[in-house]
């Protein structure tokens, strides 16, 4: 096996330019799809970390809360459900959260907004709200203050130390009205968030909202340790908390992420498809080139007594070594480019930076350095050359001996 | 052992079309330690008959029995293998692989054969050495005089121990001091080894040398010299 080896190797650096060009081609394409799949899936991550980092891995509402999406679907965090939460070993950590509408007032001006009562420090060890405080502070643990969106508070003209009317529907149709002094003012990239959001305890939004059910929440956000199969998890914890309630993933609850995420991929693999495809030709002309002029070659190894078998095997190896050589390079060259734009993202601006933000992401183009992208780029090229490898490999246990001696 | 036995042996081409008949009914007996010139004009059937008892082509009638191994009833496999063990050739281009070094050229048969490293290595050092390139061994045939290259070709015919050595023109591509020295070198290696050597050839001086010479014309054998 050594020495076919060793004459698959040799007879790839007879024609030295030949080679080097084809493996510079396998080499090219294997940067480009790196580059191209680390910006695609570093952009995945982000959006599907933005998704895990709002609604967790799983949510817990009571049955139909995320249909309806309405106060009357609330439920009870249960102390049954936090023994459930709490011995099951793959959850991290579980937040009780309450999701609600209601008008805000200051002075002459309202506005809908947006309310998540909070466990201050479970949600900001989660999405890092105090770091976009911009105005005051964040909220403290048995904090009566408000925190308001940058967007918002510059709407009702309304600022920290003031103080915000809120009225709204409470649980099983109360009037919910409270006043609340604004304690700080954060900052969203985001408009569609800045715009819109009011953060407060979530005891006090229990207080305002559902004074007569303490323990009511719109949904108990869980992240896991070990998140292979979502659905799966969901299931048997839905089993386990009985079927009053529902357990979604966020791919469920945030579908719309999920159809962007596979759209945008399908693209992506079509462009990847395309490059290879291009790169496939370029080695099948040198492997088809290097077996032509190397026929009555071939017959003389036959005819000496190599096995037709082992035959295919130099080809074979040819073929992927070629490979090799530009997966290799491809990738010893793709890892500090790629580390340099994954801890530095490249910044968007103008039009495509105002389309990130509407989709509710940070205008950045993050890449990721996942090693599946590097071992799927790597065994994609290995692949495509063993395809192409079946042509010489044919020809070895096919060609006509004697009139191959005679090219 | 080691004879060969060529019975009303035809080969015709293009059967379909128009058939051209390479060789029309030869009987021959070739012994072993044989030094045996096969001669005749161009298209007289030399290159097929050597083709045909080398396995390299199929007969299209008759039988070649070597050793009391019938050709014709081996697959290409066993063919191969047959080849591997039985029988060395020697081309007019001298066919060496062009990206090993002549040692390793020798030492590839042996390989094959699944002689270990050290042995093979060791084996074929002296046939080179025996040919007389002890110095050019780690040169590839690119590197090599045309010459050098057919005592490589030689020696690699020689590595597997083989019971023929078919040589096709051999001296063709040869100036006249090497087609000497080649022949020295293999009516040397016949006396040493007592290995048979089949050539087909239109050179005078190999005719000289051979001790038997097989005169063939459109595929018949017109005459069989044994010389003393």
């Amino acid at each position: 096996m050594k020495s076919l080896i060793k004459i698959a190797w040799r007879s790839l650096w007879r024609n030295k330019r030949r080679t080097l060009i084809t493996s510079a081609s396998v080499f090219l394409a294997v940067f480009l799809a790196l580059f191209m799949r680390s910006m695609q899936i570093g952009s995945y991550e982000m959006m599907t970390d933005m998704a895990v980092r709002e609604a967790g891995h799983l949510q817990i509402h009571k049955n139909g809360y995320w249909e309806k999406k309405s106060i009357n679907y609330f439920m009870d965090y249960s102390n049954e459900i936090k023994r459930e939460v709490e011995s099951n070993p793959n959850i991290s950590i579980a937040i009780p959260r309450m999701d609600n509408f209601a008008l805000a007032s200051y002075g002459d001006l309202t506005k809908g907004v947006a309310i998540q009562g909070i466990i201050p420090d479970m949600t900001d060890d989660r999405i890092n709200l105090s770091k976009r405080i911009v105005k005051g502070r964040y909220l403290k643990e048995n904090d009566t203050g408000v925190v308001l969106a940058e967007g918002l508070a510059n709407y009702l003209k309304i600022d920290v130390n003031d103080t915000l009317v809120l009225l709204g529907q409470g649980y099983q149709g109360i009037s919910a009205a409270a006043i609340y002094p604004v304690v700080g003012i954060v900052k969203f990239p985001i408009p569609k968030l800045n715009n819109l959001m009011m953060y407060m305890h979530l005891d006090q939004a229990q207080e305002t909202f559902a004074p007569y059910n303490p323990d009511l929440i719109s949904a108990l956000v869980i992240e896991l340790k070990d998140v292979d199969d979502l659905s799966e998890e969901a299931n048997i914890l839905n089993e386990r908390i009985g079927f009053n309630y529902e357990v979604l993933s966020w791919e469920q609850m945030l579908q719309e992420v999920v159809q962007q995420i596979e759209s945008d991929n399908a693209g992506g693999i079509v462009m990847l498809g395309i490059l290879y495809l291009i790169v496939a030709f370029g080695i099948f002309s040198t492997v088809l080139m290097m077996t032509v002029e190397r026929r009555r070659e071939f017959a003389i190894m036959v005819a000496v007594g190599l096995n037709r078998s082992k035959l295919a095997i130099i080809t074979l190896f040819e073929t992927i070594l070629i490979a090799i050589i530009g997966v290799i390079a491809g990738v010893i060259f793709s890892v500090p480019v790629l580390q340099y734009f994954h801890h530095n993202p490249i910044p968007l601006t103008g039009d495509l930076a105002d389309m990130m933000l509407e989709f509710n992401y940070e205008p950045i183009m993050p890449f990721s350095l996942e090693s599946f992208i590097f071992v799927s780029q790597g065994l994609t090229v290995l692949l495509i050359a063993m395809g192409i490898a079946i042509y010489p490999m044919i020809y070895a246990y096919w060609f006509k001996l004697l009139k191959a001696m005679r090219k | 052992m080691g004879s060969i036995k060529i019975s009303n042996l035809h080969k015709v081409y293009n059967e379909s079309k128009v058939p051209v008949k390479a060789v029309n009914g030869i009987d021959l007996e070739i012994k072993q330690g044989e030094f045996t010139a096969i001669v005749g004009p161009s298209g007289s059937g030399k290159t097929t008959l050597l083709n045909m008892v080398g396995g390299l082509d199929s007969p299209t009638m008759g039988d070649i029995e070597i050793d009391n191994v019938h050709i014709g009833s081996l697959n290409s496999k066993e063919l191969i293998t047959y080849r591997l063990n039985n029988i060395g050739f020697v081309f007019q281009s001298y066919n060496l692989i062009p990206v090993l070094t002549a040692l390793e050229n020798v030492a590839f048969i042996m390989e094959l054969q699944g002689i270990p490293k050290d042995e093979r290595n060791k084996t074929a050092k002296e046939l080179l050495e025996k040919v007389g390139i002890a110095d050019k061994i780690n040169d590839r045939p690119g590197e090599l005089s045309g010459g050098q290259q057919q005592r490589v070709a030689v020696a690699r015919a020689l590595a597997s121990k083989p019971k023929f050595i078919l040589a096709d023109e051999p001296t063709a591509n040869l100036d006249s001091k090497s087609t000497s020295d080649l022949l020295d070198l293999m009516q040397q290696m016949n006396d040493e080894y007592d290995t048979t050597f089949i050539f087909s050839t239109h050179d005078q001086r190999v005719m000289e040398k051979a001790r038997r010479i097989i005169t063939i014309d459109d595929g018949l054998v017109s005459s069989d010299i044994l010389k003393n």
